[in-house]
């Protein structure tokens, strides 16, 4: 009787040993569900609509990847494209980051090794979503590495479905920053781990993690300059230990030094900007130094919506709680500085700092933002919990001392401030876990609401609650390909480009690669002339359709008209015959009866508002009342001569003109 | 089946053999029932239905029927079946089709082609036989003018003969075309030609001499989808799991007149009907029942305009292409769907077989070329496939899920199919059942082996160098720490017999029972000193490794802990023994007990301190 209890709490305790064991258990299962977490939070966009490929850019890289798959990589490597950029043609595969196609062919190679019959297109939807999965396992590893494996979970969980990374993550978001975002933190994890440990092994790690940054995404240049700038300040601060051998005098000296150093560095940058020495950059690092730049100098990067300086409300947006733990975690790196810690907050303040300068960049700072948050909350939850174990323990000595009797007050007396510590630090715990689930439930609202759109297919609210979806890009794409001569060019403003190459297969003047902007500037002042002179433009670049987006039906903003003023911006650049003012009525830019004769006229708003003077678009309204801008349009006779209208799409979003043939000259 | 329908209109014609057939013999015409040649033209398959009543007017014994069609029609030619007549005007078996055969008969006209009819049985002399043709014709109607406007009509010509063309002698014979309710713009008039709302009646004619051909032209409004599958591939795979999963590819275009000019949607929008009266908006496929999963997509995305239907019956999918089809547009797009497998594959003689119709679910579909491949599972053999009507065919393998050799496939093609060629077929194949499990165990094996893989990685010694510095080292400290684990172990299996102690003595305070409690002290003892010499080795094993320091620490917190516990057990059965109170007991030991706490605690830090190493 007497040794089976004995026997049964020798099994609980041979359990209990195996804390280690049970610790690692745990562990890698919340691994494991943070990686499906990752990526099935990410497949948001794939339930809402379906298995496509998203926006702009990603369907360049899908057309490139199915060439790749086709063709083989030597002739990928060779491509010279004759459908975009007509009549000039593009070298692709030497302006191009081939990582992200080589990798989803590798992936699609190996799935169809082992035997599954996948599409090229289902991996090119899931490369970003497997590997922002990957990302939070380097987060993991990259946490353990600068603080503890507690931070690493954390940082894995944080990243897993922080917005800031979602946004560029989803499935079906194709795109080279997905694959670039895990080399980018594996670098940094690597070259942490190779500072650590002084392996080689490591360091040839974090070499070949930068080969395949580089070959992945142009944002490489940020390593490249963050990693000489963490080795010089490493080096300045181990002369300074070395000097200054007293500790606090030491950490004294550094908050000084720290300051300072930030306030030389962007009075050097903008002296070597002002005086003209730093300039072998293009015009997007340059606006990274001085957000100004690129409204000042460059029309085309200003006008993209990503290159914008970030609002206060994306931040929010974007981080969530994160912002506010990002100090606190800054803190705590500083209070246990070393060189993993010192290196973190280098990246998370560099990376905050191009955050503000692009709303893109936010992207890049988000994993420094993670990690440095997850430090904070870890660091906190530990000190709560260890107060909180350390009390349990002496209610628990307390309890057995129960028999003890007087004795016992005696040490009552010294925990008499306990109990309040202790309610103190459940409240914080309570507060800390309530923070982290709001965190949870934005990070899922934003990535379902916000996020998972594919921007292709729109989708509204109808009157009756349902959901109503507009698939007019495509419609127009299929009529394209469908319906046109092979060979034939089609004209559009280049945010359109890679889609129609894409989907539509036809030949296009300008694309998403606005590598010449000379070219642009010329779509821009054939938008932006009468018909009459844009047609000389139109029939000099040898085009059979021109393409334009109107919104003015559905009220869908993100149209051709809202974008005009770029157009007349980017011409006027080139061309000086084309003037923004001529556009503008006493700087007002407007559609309606009141606009500029020259607005009414050009070949933009000719092609946008055909025969929309006949068309009722809203109960109560005059016919021609344009929705996206809320006005009755001010020339509702349009006349086109030299084209006509060819397909419209059933919203109207997509309207494509056919160039007629030159007339016949009769009369000689 | 479905294609019968259509048939119940028919035409007779009293055939009389002419003499350069003389063989063949002659035929009467049944007065009292009025047999007509009827052409249908109601959709933009032309469908001529006739019945047919021969004599045998000769001598000798005949069994063959000719059948004449003027080259340019017989170029268009999609189908052509005989079966005997079976009164009423319907055909309603077609399984007892006669057989139709190409002939070429000498000391014909060349601009003829010619079909035999088998009929079952010889004709004597005046003997008499009636049967129904129907033959089907694809781009027969001629879109004049070729191109027209999205506001236009659209006007096709037919042209035909107003006599049944036939190298015999027709004794009566008459012709009707029915046309879609429109427009009429012109026709041919001949002596006994009436107009009867859509439909053009010509003759009776009567004794008609062999190969007599009068021309007709019919010019009228067919606004009829004019939907032509210039390619369709249809891949049937069968799945032993319960699933035949089909998938057909459709390249389609308006056959119709080309649309010139521009396309306004405005005016498609206010006024389709006027204003796109050539356009077709959508296309119905008539699904077999029970079909699920359906999906309709193209090749660059999935299209939401589509609804479907459905009942015990039948399935109905009504799709609508991303735009309004007008003349001569193209468009492009795949339908999917899964039936369930027993609907369809059947045994026999050890053998089993799909039976699944050969066409288009689509109604009213003219596919220039079709390909039908059939996705037999990894592992089927001796494949045969019976078809109704000659298709070409030739095998192919495809490698899909977990295949290792691929699927057998059977890849059938045939030009110039319409919605008669849509009959049951069968492939016949054999399949063992064991073949089925191959791909779960594949599945399972490498899982299996995966787990392998990492349990081995885990376990094995994969450093290069076994003589390196670092190595040595990591070896030594793992080395280190398992021993540290153990002497952890042994210190907390000391704490839990404390414990046993302790709750002796609350057991002693609630029996009363001495003997059993100084028997527990007693086992104890023996169990501690079991343990320290346990514990030794260890000790030495650790005495030059860097947490040295912190485990002898622990084990002399431990020893001084240990003889605590002995001492205050010691002192309360011995109090117990000499029958103090309770109280009095207590006082006793208090300050041993705090000294235990204060100890044990600090044992407690000890092991957690070490547990962080």
């Amino acid at each position: 009787m007497a040794t089976m209890p004995a026997s049964a709490s020798d099994l609980l305790k041979s359990f209990k040993l195996k804390t280690k064991q049970q610790e690692l258990l745990i562990r890698v299962s919340i691994l494991c569900l943070v990686y499906i977490l990752a990526f099935i939070t990410r497949l948001f966009s794939v339930l809402r609509y379906e298995s496509m490929i998203h926006e702009f850019d990603p369907y360049f890289n899908y057309r490139t990847t199915l060439y790749l798959t086709e063709n083989g990589f030597y002739d990928f490597w060779n491509w010279f494209d004759y459908e975009s950029w007509y009549p000039l043609g593009r070298i692709v595969g030497g302006t191009l980051y081939p990582g992200l196609m080589v990798t989803a062919v590798l992936i699609y190679r190996i799935l169809r090794f082992l035997r599954f019959a996948v599409h090229i297109r289902e991996v090119c939807v899931l490369t970003a979503p497997f590997f922002a999965s990957n990302t939070t396992l380097v987060a993991y590893f990259f946490g353990k590495e600068i603080w503890d494996s507690g931070a690493g979970l954390v940082a894995a969980i944080l990243i897993a479905i922080c917005p800031g990374y979602i946004s560029r993550s989803v499935a079906g978001s194709y795109d080279n920053e997905g694959v670039a975002i895990f080399a980018l933190l594996f670098t940094f994890y690597v070259f942490v781990k190779a500072v650590n440990t002084g392996s080689l092994a490591w360091s040839l790690v974090s070499a070949f993690g930068y080969f395949y940054m580089v070959s992945a995404w142009g944002g490489y240049v940020f390593i490249i300059n963050l990693i000489p700038l963490y080795v010089l300040v490493f080096y300045f601060l181990d002369w300074v230990k070395h000097m200054l051998s007293d500790t606090k005098l030491f950490q004294a000296f550094l908050r000084i030094t720290v300051t300072c150093a930030v306030a030389v560095g962007g009075i050097a940058l903008g002296l070597g900007m002002v005086s003209g020495y730093i300039s072998p950059w293009t015009g997007r690092f340059y606006s990274l130094l001085d957000p100004t730049y690129a409204k000042d100098h460059i029309p085309i990067i200003a006008s993209v919506s990503e290159h914008q300086p970030t609002a206060w409300s994306s931040f929010m947006f974007d981080f969530h709680i994160l912002l506010f733990l990002f100090p606190a975690g800054l803190y705590f790196c500083f209070k246990r500085l070393s060189d993993a810690t010192i290196f973190i907050v280098m990246y998370g303040l560099t990376s905050m700092y191009f955050a503000g300068v692009m709303v893109r960049l936010i992207l890049v700072a988000t994993p420094a933002v993670c990690l440095i948050s997850a430090i904070a909350v870890s660091a906190t939850v530990k000190n709560l919990t260890v107060l909180l174990r350390s009390k349990n323990k002496v209610v628990q000595t307390g309890s057995t001392k129960r028999s003890g009797g007087s004795q016992s007050s005696s040490k009552a007396l010294l925990d008499q401030s306990q109990p309040f510590q202790k309610n103190g630090a459940i409240a914080l715990l309570f507060g800390a876990f309530y923070l982290l689930s709001r965190y949870a439930t934005h990070c899922t609202w934003v990535t379902s609401e916000a996020y998972s759109s594919p921007s292709i297919v729109l989708a509204a609210r109808g009157a009756h609650g349902n959901r109503v979806i507009f698939d007019d890009y495509r419609e127009a794409y299929f009529w394209l390909r469908q319906n046109t001569p092979q060979d034939a060019k089609v004209m559009s403003w280049w945010d359109y480009g890679y889609q129609i190459t894409a989907m539509g297969n036809r030949t296009v003047i300008v694309d998403n690669n606005t590598w010449n902007n000379t070219h642009i500037a010329t779509v821009g002042r054939a938008m932006s002339s009468y018909e009459d002179e844009a047609i000389e433009i139109i029939r000099s670049l040898d085009v059979d359709y021109v393409l334009v987006v109107f919104g003015g039906v559905t009220g869908y903003s993100s149209d051709d008209i809202n974008k005009f003023l770029w157009m007349v911006r980017i011409g006027g650049g080139v061309f000086p015959v084309i003037k923004e003012p001529d556009y503008l009525v006493n700087g007002e830019y407007r559609v309606d009866k009141g606009a500029a004769p020259k607005m009414l006229n050009c070949l933009m708003y000719k092609l946008c508002y055909y025969r929309f003077g006949e068309m009722m678009t809203e109960y109560g309204k005059p016919p021609g009342y344009d929705r996206a801008r809320g006005v009755e349009i001010g020339n509702k006779d349009v006349k086109l001569e030299h084209l006509e209208e060819a397909f419209t799409t059933s919203n109207w979003i997509v309207r494509i003109y056919r160039v007629k043939p030159p007339n016949n000259r009769c009369e000689i | 089946m479905e294609s019968f329908r259509f048939c119940f209109l028919m035409l007779t014609i009293a055939i009389l053999a002419s003499p350069a057939l003389s063989d063949l013999v002659l035929s009467k015409v049944d007065r009292r029932r009025p047999y007509v040649l009827q052409i249908y033209l109601t959709s933009h398959i032309v469908r001529i239905s006739s019945t047919v009543k021969v004599e045998n007017a000769g001598p000798e014994k005949e069994s063959l029927v000719l059948l004449a069609f003027p080259e340019q029609q017989a170029k268009n030619m999609a189908y052509l079946m005989a079966a005997p007549h079976e009164g009423k005007g319907k055909v309603k078996n077609p399984v007892v089709a006669l057989p139709v055969k190409a002939a070429n008969p000498k000391d014909m006209p060349a601009a003829l082609t010619f079909y035999s009819v088998s009929l079952p049985q010889g004709l004597a002399e005046g003997d008499s036989f009636t049967f129904d043709v129907l033959a089907v014709f694809t781009h027969a109607l001629r879109p004049i003018p070729e191109q027209i406007t999205q506001a236009d009509i659209q006007l096709v010509l037919y042209q035909d003969s107003a006599h049944y063309l036939s190298p015999y002698a027709v004794k009566v014979q008459s012709l009707s075309v029915k046309l879609p309710d429109s427009r009429i713009e012109s026709y041919t008039k001949l002596e006994n030609t009436k107009i009867h709302g859509s439909e053009i009646k010509y003759g009776p004619y009567e004794n008609l001499p062999s190969f007599s051909y009068s021309p007709i032209a019919v010019h009228f409004e067919s606004n009829l989808p004019f939907a032509v599958a210039q390619e369709l591939v249809r891949e049937i795979e069968i799945s032993h799991w319960g699933n035949v999963q089909v998938t057909e590819h459709y390249k389609l275009i308006h056959g119709g007149a080309q649309s010139k000019g521009e396309f306004s949607r405005l005016d498609f929008l206010a006024r389709p009907i006027v204003r796109g009266a050539s356009a077709f908006r959508y296309l119905v496929a008539n699904l077999p029942p029970r079909a699920h999963s359906v999906y309709y997509r193209d090749e660059i995305g999935n299209i939401s305009t589509s609804h479907l239907r459905g009942d015990s019956k039948k399935t109905e999918l009504l799709i609508e292409p991303r735009y309004p089809m007008f003349g001569g547009w193209r468009t492009a797009f795949t339908i999917g769907y899964g039936l369930p497998l027993q609907d369809f594959l059947y045994e026999s003689d050890g053998k089993r077989f799909l039976n699944i119709t050969f066409s288009s679910p689509m109604v009213e579909l003219v596919i220039d070329a079709l390909i039908v491949k059939v996705v037999l599972p990894e592992g089927s053999s001796d494949i045969s496939v019976a078809a109704p009507f000659p298709v070409e065919q030739w095998q192919e393998t495809k490698i899909s899920h977990l295949d290792i050799d691929g699927r057998p496939v059977v890849v059938l093609k045939k030009t110039n199919v319409v919605p008669e060629h849509n009959q049951f077929f069968q492939v016949y194949y054999h399949f063992s059942q064991l073949s089925m499990l191959r791909e779960p165990l594949m599945l399972i094996s490498g899982f299996f082996f995966f787990f392998v893989a990492c349990i081995v990685y885990m376990h094995a010694d994969i450093s290069i160098s076994k003589s390196s510095a670092s190595y040595l080292a990591k070896r030594q400290w793992e080395e280190v720490q398992a021993v540290v684990q153990q002497v952890q172990n042994i210190i907390s299996r000391c704490l839990t017999i404390h414990d046993n102690l302790e709750a002796s003595l609350r057991d002693l305070s609630r029996t009363g029972n001495i003997q059993a409690c100084k028997a527990a002290r007693k086992a104890a003892d023996g169990l501690l000193k079991e343990l320290s010499k346990e514990l030794k080795p260890l000790l030495t094993f650790l005495q030059s490794s860097p947490s040295a320091a912190q485990v002898e620490e622990l084990v002399a917190k431990e020893r001084e802990l240990q003889e605590k516990v002995m001492v205050k057990h010691s002192t309360v059965v011995d109090g117990y023994e000499k029958k103090l109170g309770a109280r009095d007991i207590e006082n006793r030991v208090a300050l041993q007990q705090q000294k235990l706490t204060a100890l044990r605690q600090e044992v407690d830090d000890l092991l957690e301190f070490i547990d962080e190493i």
